[in-house]
């Protein structure tokens, strides 16, 4: 009997993981297979899951459709920049809401917190404005200054810093270790899951922004791929899917390359920062 | 090479008083150990010396030298921590080298400094080991070498033995003491356990609530207890202490009680009792033998005659036996009009 409904449960969970898998990865090979039929095939019904020739050439339209080259210059510069910048800032500040006595910590890291929860949706009006007063708006400024700091990544690794025994940043500091040297020799290395789980989450969410791009560009000079991708949308009046879901497959590709590269560890850092 | 020194140092954390004024000198050269019971407030000094948890008020002198406002990395301080605080994230070979990279100190100096401290611990084969693959000997190991490669002039060692196995222990010791001998800096080394501390020291600082109890060497400590609190620490089994009239209180060690089958009239203590333990431990056998009233004496000794529930007698002489007034102090026999009132009380009996 006890094995019979062991064996029951069993089932029951791998049909469960099953449904699970199909609804997360559905959409992403009909994106795939989308971008590959023909404009026939995109309207044909039953619809078509499989194109009888891949059709490589929408990729190159979907390129050729707007400045992707620019575009992509821009979503790189971009994201260079603010994974950067966050590196610069947050590292040594995680460590000293982590291990340092100041003045008004608690206040400031209650800030921190308050930053972590608000929403860009409710930040984009003044921080327009701001960047409008300071006349970048035709520079990748507004992309890339607002994000400069991480208040999650602050977050996770002020919890990591935490954790690490204050012996050893008092062996180091006997050791004639200065602030920087401790932050970035010591206490970084200790933190590398929580970092790159840090610096994922910043390079998928910056690189597939769609809403702060839309908000804080104008000119075609400083927009990014998600922006100039959705704008195929609009090019020729009827809907090319087949077009649009190309560029999607240009504009996720470097997630994939990344996630190729790097899956253990991606999976490890997940794993530790209990997304799973 | 540095003495260390203690002005009125008062250490506090919010209101909680941890030392009160001591006033303490460390011999240049010597090994000093901080012992006392857990709490009492060890590790605390030894971090004002290596300027890791700063005193709250007084001076610290290392040299002469006030030290109050220079950077523990400028003292000439290593220390051992009782966690060993490896570097988790660097293999044995920059855990060793940190310290000396952050002086500057050039590549090919640091590559001699590296395999002359790996060797004196014998770690030369594990240099690209993470510590993490360490055992517990090793990473004390690590630790060690990471201090010595500086060529401190202070070693500070919090309880470093602590967390190894008692054979792994022993042989520590030795080697402590030999690298002592070999490095003639001064040691200053914490431990709570007071054999360690006889065993290494020679000088043995007993501290208990903050308060320093009292200093000498391992010998003197041991012989001339200048209270009740010393006597009862050290040694072990610890002395027995009897209480006489007037808060006046005996003690002797237990290997100065002698067991006969009858009452040696010579003999300054005498009590009759019941032999009701008895551990046989190769070279030498502990009795425990309890009196009419009921209080238990250890008696250790080479001679293995008594069995449990046989009737005995303890016998002190006189000259093993040491006297604490009512303020927990020692009465030494200098002092002629307490001393007698010791002995009055001594041959009024128990
Ligand atoms: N960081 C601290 N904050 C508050 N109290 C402390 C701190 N460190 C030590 N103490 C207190 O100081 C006393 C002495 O501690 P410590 O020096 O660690 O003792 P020992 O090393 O002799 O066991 C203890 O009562 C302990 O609770
Ligand atoms: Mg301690």
């Amino acid at each position: 009997m006890y094995k019979l409904s062991q064996k029951v449960w069993a089932v029951a969970g791998t049909i469960l993981k099953a449904i699970l898998i199909f609804v997360f990865v559905f959409p992403f090979l009909w994106m795939v297979s989308v971008s590959l039929q023909t404009d026939m095939e995109i309207s044909s019904s039953p619809i078509t899951l499989i194109p009888a020739v891949p059709q490589w050439i929408n990729f190159a339209a979907a390129w050729s459709k707007g400045p992707f080259l620019l575009y992509l210059k821009n979503s790189l510069t971009i994201i260079v920049s603010v994974i950067a910048m966050q590196m610069v800032i947050m590292v040594p500040a995680a460590y000293a809401f982590a291990k340092c006595d100041f003045k008004g910590k608690n206040l400031m890291f209650g800030l921190v917190l308050i930053a972590f929860m608000t929403p860009g949706q409710i930040t984009f009006l003044p921080i327009y404005q701001m960047m409008s007063e300071w006349e970048v708006m035709d520079t990748l400024l507004p992309q890339i200054v607002p994000f400069m700091t991480n208040a999650f990544g602050i977050f996770l690794l002020r919890q990591y810093f935490m954790q690490v025994p204050d012996e050893l940043i008092e062996a180091a500091k006997l050791d004639n270790a200065g602030s920087l040297k401790i932050v970035y020799k010591l206490m970084l290395p200790m933190a590398k899951p929580a970092m790159s789980t840090v610096v994922l989450f910043s390079f998928v969410s910056h690189w597939n922004d769609y809403f702060w791009p839309l908000v804080m560009t104008q000119t075609t000079n400083v927009r990014t791929l998600p922006i100039g991708i959705a704008m195929l949308k609009n090019t020729e009046g009827i809907t090319n899917w087949n077009i649009i879901m190309a560029g999607n497959m240009i504009l996720v590709m470097p997630i994939l390359v990344v996630y190729v590269f790097c899956s253990k560890s991606i999976i490890r850092s997940f794993a530790y920062s209990g997304i799973k | 090479m540095a003495a260390i020194e203690f002005k009125n140092v008062t250490k506090k954390f919010g209101n909680h008083v941890v030392i009160e004024n001591i006033n303490l000198k460390i011999k240049d050269g010597s090994f000093t150990v901080l012992v006392g019971p857990s709490g009492c407030g060890k590790t605390t000094l030894l971090r004002m010396i290596a300027g890791i948890g700063p005193q709250t008020s007084g001076q610290v002198l290392i040299d002469g030298n006030d030290v109050t406002e220079i950077a523990p990395g400028k003292r000439g301080v290593a220390m051992v921590f009782q966690n060993y605080a490896i570097y988790p994230t660097m293999n044995v070979r920059d855990n060793i080298e940190f310290g000396l990279k952050n002086n500057k100190i050039p590549k090919e100096e640091r590559d001699i400094l590296v395999k002359e401290a790996s060797e004196k611990v014998g770690l030369e084969e594990y240099l690209d080991r993470k510590p993490s693959t360490l055992s517990g000997g090793q990473r004390q190991r690590v630790a060690l070498a990471r201090a010595m490669v500086k060529k401190p002039s202070v070693f500070l060692m919090d309880e470093p033995l602590s967390n190894l196995d008692a054979k792994l222990r022993v042989q520590m010791r030795v080697e402590l003491i030999e690298l002592h001998k070999k490095l003639q800096t001064t040691f200053v080394y914490v431990t709570h356990d007071q054999v360690e501390a006889m065993s290494m020291a020679d000088t043995v600082i007993l501290m208990n609530n903050g308060f320093i109890q009292q200093i000498a060497a391992p010998e003197e400590i041991y012989r001339n207890p200048a209270n009740l609190f010393t006597a009862r620490f050290i040694g072990s089994p610890a002395m027995n202490i009897v209480e006489l009239n007037d808060g006046i209180r005996l003690g002797f060690r237990p290997e100065r009680g002698i067991l006969s089958d009858e009452a040696d009239p010579k003999a300054d203590f005498s009590v009759e009792g019941q032999v009701v333990t008895r551990e046989m431990l190769g070279r030498e056998t502990t009795y425990s033998v309890r009196d009419p009233q009921g209080r238990t004496y250890m008696v250790t000794g080479l001679d293995d005659p008594y069995k449990v529930d046989d009737k005995v007698y303890l016998n002190v002489s006189l000259k093993h036996i040491y006297f604490f007034g009512k303020d927990e102090q020692r009465i030494y026999e200098e002092d002629a009009q307490q001393y007698q009132a010791c002995l009055e009380a001594l041959r009024r009996g128990l």
